[in-house]
């Protein structure tokens, strides 16, 4: 299968991942390298276990108790699965953004500074929700109301504020798991263009079940489907552009041209 | 022979339907009305027994202590009846009590119609009669007991509070029964609460699921309905028999040697709230949404912060709420401390965890087992005292919980 980059700069990479829901197979034979500081989107359809390998990422699956995984995912050429790795030091380093927003039921300050707080931050808390809200595009329109509670947010702005949590831990790589699926168009966009503006220093990998949004905010696209016995696999990945201009495998032409199932 | 059915044809089983529904409606209706009956037939019977009037005579004429009527006598003359006619004994305690040159003239009056006329209830009458037949009332105390006085007397009153037990009932208080009762609900707590708390965090965040689990479950599914009796045996067969030494206190050098103690007893309903505050506990992490957690998880939380900061904090009102809830339910219990042992009759305070013991609901029990009709009144006004306590309790309950749901909502 044809990879865009090399191994060694990937800034994650899996190798025959096959991922199990008890004996389930959900995924099979995923071999990717997630190019750094660049977005790559998972397309596919539903149950094709795009959720299922994004979550395997960060060690998310350790809370589904019948879940787990062969085959190795490195990150920086260490397994995150080697039985030396502490989950929370790889979620320390890889963030996610969920589906649905979900901030914490505490003040807009506190859902910044408390990741950062667990995680033994030293410096100014106040500088780091300032910086972590900018960098999310929310700062200018919460900053005079950061003691009120997450919830009041709008959707697209607790959203945004759930980017900006994941921020201030200062991961390298952000996973977003259908991140605009619960948020109107306007939302979506600002969500989009707030993607485009992190990938400059962020390696973002997004799930999305909507083929223009990958189209428009992704370098890369890994398209994902199921064989019969619903296991999932990779068909292609490759650069965006090709993928929906001049995708190779014939399955991918008929998904991205609406002729899937 | 083409007729075509029109589709709202079906108008008429639309009808049907709606009449379906409109019995429904009534059957629902008469369950609440009867409900709501129910609970008004055992207040009203409650309140009727609490109140009424009561034919009250002296076993003693005041003649024979003074030839002036008692209302008429000063201080001084009232101090040299008590001391004159009272037993040495009885002035003494009396004196250990209250300081009598302190009290004002009319506490003293008081004392004395107390102590040398003792006044006793010879009738008592409930509330509806009292209301509706007072003049058959009169006549009929008056051909009765032509000597009594007749008063409207009210079976509850701040006295009923503070008074202990006594074998004449307008003596008789619930003051060493309602201790009891905080006492053994204080060490019911403090032991079933943790423990109940720790155990449910336990099993829903940290332990595997798996035949272990399952079976745990089903055990304390099981415990939570096991009849309260069970309880009771249990109680007296560990904490009154096995652990004599320990529940009567003689290993830490006290004389008393039963065990049949508060210790005993609220063990004993601490046992019994365990599965229950378990349950309780398990319902509300469960309510915590999956979200939550992975939020926190998402961020490079631990499991232990993410319960301490996050989980417990979203599932407290509804632990509160379980374990208040619980602790109601172990003021009402009843079964079970006959069993580990009240005594029936107690007057003495409870003073620590090795005491003898009564509890409110036991103290109504025994009452109501009394020969004199004038306990079914002491039984009804303690009943009132329990449920006075009880909707306190659980409206303690409800204003926590909303209270702290409107915490976490934006
Ligand atoms: N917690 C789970 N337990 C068991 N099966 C699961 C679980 N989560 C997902 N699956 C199964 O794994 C497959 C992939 O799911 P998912 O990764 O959510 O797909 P996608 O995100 O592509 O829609 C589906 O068949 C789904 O039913
Ligand atoms: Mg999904």
């Amino acid at each position: 299968m044809s990879q865009p980059q090399n191994n060694h700069k990937a800034a994650i990479s899996t190798r025959s991942l096959a991922i199990y829901y008890g004996d389930f197979r959900a995924v099979k034979d995923v071999d990717l390298n997630i190019v750094p500081r660049r977005i790559t989107a998972i397309i596919g359809p539903s149950g094709c276990g795009k959720s299922t390998v994004l979550r395997a990422f960060n060690r998310m699956n350790d809370f589904i108790p019948t879940c787990h995984s062969e085959g190795e995912i490195l990150y920086h050429g260490h397994n995150i699965y080697d039985s030396d790795v502490d989950p929370v030091s790889v979620r320390q380093h890889i963030g996610m953004v969920f589906q649905k927003p979900n901030p914490f039921p505490k003040s807009i300050y506190e859902n910044i500074a408390w990741g950062a707080k667990i995680n033994g931050y030293k410096d100014s808390l106040d500088e780091l929700v300032e910086d972590s809200l900018t960098q999310a595009a929310l700062w200018d329109e919460v900053k005079d109301n950061l003691t009120q509670s997450g919830l009041s947010l709008s959707g697209g702005q607790q959203q945004r504020l759930c980017i900006a949590r994941a921020l201030a831990v200062k991961p390298d790589i952000i996973l977003m798991d259908e991140p605009c699926s619960a948020l109107d168009p306007i939302a979506t966009l600002k969500i989009e263009e707030l993607m485009r503006s992190l990938s400059k220093k962020y390696t973002i990998i997004i799930v999305t079940h909507n083929m223009q949004q990958a189209a428009r905010v992704s370098d890369f696209t890994a398209f994902f489907t199921m064989d019969e016995d619903r296991a999932g696999r990779m068909v292609e990945y490759g650069e965006t552009s090709q993928i929906f201009t001049r995708p190779r495998k014939k399955q991918t032409e008929d998904y991205i041209t609406g002729r899937y199932g | 022979m083409g007729y075509i059915q029109p589709t709202y044809q079906s108008n008429s089983g639309i009808k049907q339907r709606q009449i379906l529904a409109r019995y429904w409606s009534k059957i629902f209706l008469g369950s609440i009305l009867i409900a709501i009956l129910a609970l008004m037939v055992m207040l009203i019977n409650v309140i009727n027994d609490s109140y009424g009037y009561a034919a009250i005579e002296y076993e003693y004429d005041p003649s024979i202590y003074t030839p002036k009527p008692i209302e008429d006598l000063n201080k001084v003359e009232l101090m040299k009846l008590l001391s004159e006619n009272l037993s040495t004994y009885r002035w003494r305690t009396i004196q250990q009590d209250v300081s009598i040159d302190q009290l004002e003239v009319d506490e003293i009056r008081e004392l004395v119609v107390e102590e040398l006329l003792k006044p006793t209830v010879v009738a008592s009458y409930s509330l509806i009669p009292s209301l509706f037949n007072r003049t058959e009332i009169h006549q009929e105390i008056n051909f009765y007991h032509p000597e009594a006085r007749i008063d409207f007397y009210s079976w509850l009153d701040f006295q009923f509070l503070i008074k202990s037990m006594s074998v004449v009932p307008e003596n008789s208080g619930v003051r060493t029964a309602i201790l009891g009762s905080l006492w053994i609900i204080l060490v019911a707590g403090i032991f079933a609460i943790p423990v109940g708390i720790g155990a449910a965090i336990y099993l829903e965040e940290y332990a595997p699921s798996g035949k272990f689990k399952k079976i745990i479950q089903s055990n304390i599914d099981n415990l939570a309905g096991v009849p309260s009796i069970i309880y009771g045996i249990l109680g007296l067969a560990i904490f009154v028999r096995v652990l004599k030494p320990l529940t009567s206190g003689t290993i830490f050098g006290l004389e008393l040697s039963t065990g049949r103690t508060i210790i005993s007893a609220g063990m004993t309903i601490g046992l019994l709230l365990l599965p229950v505050i378990i349950i309780n506990t398990q319902e509300a992490l469960r309510t915590v949404p999956m979200s939550l957690r992975q939020a926190s998880y998402g961020v490079g939380a631990t499991r232990w912060q993410t319960l301490w900061y996050h989980v417990l904090p979203a599932a407290l009102p509804g632990i509160l709420t379980g374990a208040i809830l619980a602790i109601s339910r172990g003021i009402g219990e009843t079964s079970p401390l006959i069993l580990v042992g009240a005594s029936s009759f107690i007057n003495k305070d409870p003073t620590n965890i090795f005491s003898n013991f009564t509890t409110l609901p036991l103290q109504i029990y025994y009452w109501t087992q009394r020969p004199q009709d004038q306990f079914r009144n002491t039984a009804a006004a303690a009943i009132l005292v329990l449920l006075i306590m009880l909707l306190s309790l659980n409206a303690v309950a409800i204003i926590l919980r909303n209270h702290y749901s409107r915490q976490s909502r934006p």
